[in-house]
């Protein structure tokens, strides 16, 4: 499901309190009507923001602070994570996942399979050739086993038979773009008893 | 099409002949083209057979040989251990389908192997799964000898998955 951003139109003063966190312009109290504490501001009368910078430039607290900016239209969410974010996080599962194969008390662990958490699973795949698929999905979806398989598939397929990608790096071609999302579509759409239901 | 196929492969095997002098280059050249391969079909492989992971040397070669070949090439290929201490393999091709349309080398040629680029592919989709080995025509009909043979010789125990890149 599509991330869910909220805008409002505010008059001055704002009834949230913000703060700068990471170069980015998040909620620390105030809590309501589909905001929360920790989402970041993404874009301010229609224009995305630039980390804690508006798109021209102003700082956004300052802003905000001025009562002649109002009434104002803010679009509050969860900030994506840049390319370089996900590598980093990618990079510590990766570290996390070898410590789990050699915590194991048996030989010839398989390495983290899933990852449980109140609002979300993280599923792992590891292929014989040492790559991991990892899909993040709503704790009650079934299916996702052969949905890491079939983006197994589908990597063989138009990323590795594609002349002009270079292996391990990032993959930018477009036709696994489209395959991903329709594979992805498909196993949404099974629901929580898997394909077919 | 297999046909398409095997005359795309024939034309390369022809156009290196044209590039490089001596057998021994268009050799080392298919060789190489055969492992770019081989690193990228490994995951296609696996992907599309889903098959578990090999317990010993013999279960790999067991593999390639029945598995892959057949996946692959539409022919089965025959496993037999040519060492007592159980690391070198010897694949018999009764059929070869890249050698279709091929009745023998040209004189001029008779140090070049032909099917190359099958050894690199091999080596290149052995070192994916943290197999070293060294894979190499060891008989050849192309040349006059009286069955086609590819050696595969298991260099050592298989790397800590822990110590690799990926």
């Amino acid at each position: 499901a599509p991330r869910a951003d909220t805008e409002k139109t505010f008059s001055f003063p704002l009834d949230l309190v913000l703060r700068v966190h990471d170069e980015r312009v998040v909620v620390a109290f105030g809590q309501r009507d589909g905001i929360r504490v920790g989402h970041a501001v993404l874009a301010i009368n229609g224009a995305e923001v630039n980390g804690r910078f508006t798109a021209d430039g102003k700082d956004v607290l300052e802003f905000l602070g001025n009562p002649a900016n109002y009434p104002v239209s803010i679009r509050f969410g969860r900030h994506r994570l840049s390319s370089n974010e996900k590598l980093m996080l990618a990079s510590m599962f990766h570290s996390l996942f070898a410590i789990g194969s050699q915590l194991s008390p048996e030989v010839g662990s398989s390495g983290i399979e899933m990852l449980e958490t109140d609002t979300f699973k993280l599923h792992c795949f590891q292929t014989l050739t040492g790559i991991k698929f990892v899909v993040l999905a709503d704790p009650r979806q079934a299916g996702i086993d052969s949905l890491l398989r079939k983006i197994y598939e589908i990597y063989s397929d138009f990323a590795l038979k594609n002349p002009f990608y270079s292996l391990e790096m990032p993959i930018r071609c477009e036709l696994f773009d489209q395959n991903l999302k329709l594979a992805l579509e498909v196993a949404e759409k099974a629901g929580p008893f898997g394909p077919g239901s | 099409s297999r046909e398409l196929f095997v005359l795309t492969y024939g034309a390369l095997v022809a156009q290196l002949c044209k590039d490089y002098e001596k057998d021994e280059d268009v050799n080392i050249c298919l060789d190489r083209m055969g492992y770019g391969i081989g690193i990228r079909l490994i995951d296609d492989f696996l992907a599309r057979s889903a098959v578990k992971k090999c317990r010993s040397y013999s279960e790999t070669a067991d593999m390639i040989a029945q598995v892959a070949f057949k996946m692959y090439l539409g022919v089965t290929a025959s496993v037999s251990c040519s060492s007592a201490a159980g690391n070198e393999f010897s694949l018999i091709l009764d059929k070869n389908p890249l050698v279709d349309f091929v009745e023998e080398l040209p004189a001029e040629r008779a140090s070049l192997c032909y099917c190359n680029l099958l050894c690199g592919v091999i080596r290149g989709a052995l070192e994916m799964v943290h197999l070293a080995a060294e894979v190499t025509f060891l008989q050849d009909r192309l040349k006059g000898d009286a069955v086609t043979e590819i050696g595969i010789t298991f260099l050592r125990k298989a790397e800590d998955r822990k110590h690799k890149r990926n």
